[in-house]
């Protein structure tokens, strides 16, 4: 049992960088807006968290950097996709090659350097105990910080005005316009938000998860956020499934490499990308669901005039 | 006083061509802001970026080298580019064209196979692998609406590690104590060299073939139009008729094919065996040279060149200014920043009005 346990926990933990990136960027995308740089975001996430732990040796500080750069990033497509009205698909491709590139420029010297990560939490007296103890006290603090952020994106979304606007602006921003709604201004936040988010999911790996800087270590991940967002339909809770059940492939695709599998790493190392490929074609075949679900505007530009 | 955005009655041509260069100016000023707070000389920094590496006839032939793969790949993307067919995993289709055309050279080994009818064979069958690899977003995409960005995408990955795979295990040279890469191509499977003393091959022949190519098709051709109109109103080609199926198939196969065929140039040209990296990222690279040149063959070509001195500037500052060579994509992607922003003036005319009262 306890066995079972230590898979949930790690199961988690590989879904979480997903659950950060994927919630961001669901709320971005409800607010109308395709940003496709989130696998940049992520990476300087990463390396910003990275660097600031390594220098302070609080990494909880790197945590805030890492929130705090990938915001900074998404400004930048903010400004080309909303102020500037550059084609959205272009200015999240663009946000994705710049932090990729700026990451591996600036983290070039921090390649073997070694911090001391965030840790799992140990409650005394409750962590020891048999099969639960693990199961709810035994995670990354970053894990509950991911669920109760999903807990307040659901809420947001589906329980407040504010939310209830941001999902107007998605869905018709001539209509949120005309009642008097800054579009615009309402698009910044969610897309800063989305940033911040990716910010988070690169932190969490380059200062809890691995913790470690590797050039290029979100591995896509930030491009399997995106496809969940489509996967889950626009809906938090199943961005929370998606995310775990493909942790649970990353999770199976190591377990296998660790027990000696006759089928060689590389090939293993394919699964998450194939299921992504394989799980994106299957859902999006309902193209009434998707039509039905996916926020009016999404990827349309609106300038007020 | 506050900068107002007005729509053009018409599209600017002369923004249009002037955005790039306003982009590249952008882009060197940044770099002059980076060499600066580096505590570099930029003056200094400069000449070892951007002019000591094309000084030589050496380093001409390699700007052109390395040009050669990115004008190919991004005058095969642009052509989906235009119809708004998002292919964005030339990296990928590169891979398995190298994957697929230093197969067949590994294949025939040292057999006395001429060197005419090897390398089209490598070269036609890295197209259809590149093809091959581009044709499951495409038929991902009009079979069941899978968004082709996210799938080529994720297939980069895979075809990465195919060829990892490939390298590291049945392909790997037994004699190359334990290196994860093949045998050294047979010298009948190498492109033939163009300038003595250079890297420069064949390659940049075909490369410029291919441009020229898809000029006729974009610009003479009725399917090539009809693409342009699908890209510039999708309601308008739908009503004439326009499929929109087969625009996605050309789009992707197009771009599959070029990548395809740069894979093996890169296999037959400089590397002249497989490697488990076999591009330092020209598929990625191509999609901002395919947008820097205006999705346009010409200015395509032109645009290649300038990435490739950003490549070439790249290793030159690591072994002359001791920055990392990833600089390079430091650049890149600015120059792409710059170059979305410079095309709002396009379609808008900044205007300066007085605050509403």
């Amino acid at each position: 049992m306890n066995e079972i346990a230590q898979i949930v926990v790690l199961t988690l933990a590989a879904g979480t960088p997903l659950v950060f990136a994927a919630l961001g960027e669901l709320v971005v995308e409800k607010s109308g807006v395709l940003n496709l740089g989130v696998e940049g975001m992520m990476l300087v996430g990463a390396i910003a968290s990275f660097i600031v732990a390594a220098k302070t040796g609080a990494p909880w500080l790197g945590v805030g950097a890492g929130a705090l750069a990938g915001a900074l990033l998404s400004l930048i497509f903010g400004v080309l996709a909303l102020t500037l009205r550059a084609n959205q698909v272009a200015a999240g491709l663009a946000l994705s090659l710049f932090g990729i590139g700026l990451s591996a420029f600036v983290g070039r010297p921090y390649m073997s350097v070694v911090i001391e990560g965030i840790k799992p939490i140990v409650v005394p007296g409750l962590t020891t105990l048999p099969v639960f103890g693990k199961l709810v006290f035994g995670h990354n603090p970053l894990v509950y910080a991911s669920i109760a952020l999903f807990a307040a994106v659901q809420i947001f979304l589906r329980r407040t005005r504010a939310g209830l606007v941001l999902r107007a602006v998605g869905e018709s921003p001539q209509s949120a316009h005309a009642i008097g709604y800054p579009v615009l201004a309402i698009r910044y936040a969610a897309v800063l938000f989305g940033g911040a988010c990716a910010g988070l999911a690169g932190a969490f790996l380059a200062v809890a998860y691995t913790p470690s800087w590797v050039e290029g270590m979100t591995a896509g991940r930030g491009w399997i956020a995106l496809a969940l967002v489509v996967f889950a339909t626009w809906k938090p809770w199943r961005v929370m499934i998606g995310a775990y059940l493909f942790g649970s492939v990353t999770l199976a695709q190591f377990q296998a490499q660790a027990a000696g599998v006759a089928v060689p790493a590389q090939l293993l190392a394919m699964l998450p990308y194939v299921a992504t490929v394989v799980v994106l074609a299957i859902i999006s075949r309902d193209a009434a669901m998707i039509r039905l679900n996916a926020p009016a505007s999404l990827g349309k530009p609106y300038h007020p005039e | 006083m506050k900068l107002r955005l007005e729509a053009r009655p018409e599209p600017s041509r002369l923004a249009l061509w002037s955005a790039p260069l306003l982009a590249t100016a952008a882009t060197l000023c940044v770099g002059f802001i980076v060499f600066t707070a580096l505590g570099r000389n930029p003056v200094a920094a400069f000449d070892a970026f951007f002019i000591a590496p094309v000084a030589t006839r050496y380093g001409i032939a390699e700007l052109l080298l390395k040009a050669s793969p990115l004008m190919l790949i991004g005058t095969g993307l642009a052509i989906g580019y235009r119809a708004n067919v998002w292919n964005i995993g030339a990296e990928g289709q590169l891979t398995l064209g190298a994957l697929a055309g230093g197969g067949i050279a590994l294949a025939v080994g040292e057999a006395d196979v001429p060197s005419a009818l090897l390398l089209p064979a490598m070269f036609i069958a890295g197209a259809l692998a590149g093809m091959l690899w581009a044709a499951i977003p495409a038929l991902l995409r009009t079979r069941c609406n899978a968004n082709e960005i996210l799938t080529s995408l994720m297939l980069v990955y895979v075809a990465t590690l195919l060829l990892s795979w490939l390298v590291h295990g049945p392909w790997r040279d037994p004699e190359g104590y334990n290196f994860p890469q093949s045998k050294i191509f047979a010298a009948n499977a190498l492109l033939p060299i163009l300038l003595p003393e250079t890297r420069l091959n064949a390659g940049f022949v075909l490369a410029l073939a291919v441009v020229a190519l898809a000029w006729l098709f974009v610009r003479r051709h009725i399917v090539g139009f009809e693409m342009r109109v699908a890209g510039l109103s999708p309601g308008a080609a739908n009503y004439a008729g326009i499929s929109w199926r087969r625009n996605i198939w050309l789009g992707m196969l197009a771009g599959g094919a070029c990548a395809g065929l740069a894979g093996v140039g890169e296999a037959a040209g400089p590397i002249g065996q497989l490697l488990p990296s076999m591009s330092p990222g020209y598929g990625f690279a191509a999609i901002i040279v395919a947008f820097v040149g205006r999705l346009h063959p010409a200015g395509i070509a032109l645009a290649s060149l300038l990435m490739s001195l950003l490549y070439l500037g790249g290793e030159s500052a690591q072994v002359n200014l001791a920055l990392p060579s990833a600089v390079t994509g430091l650049f890149e992607g600015t120059l792409l920043f710059f170059l979305l922003a410079a095309d709002v003036l396009v379609n808008y005319r900044p205007r300066i009005v007085a605050a509403a009262a």
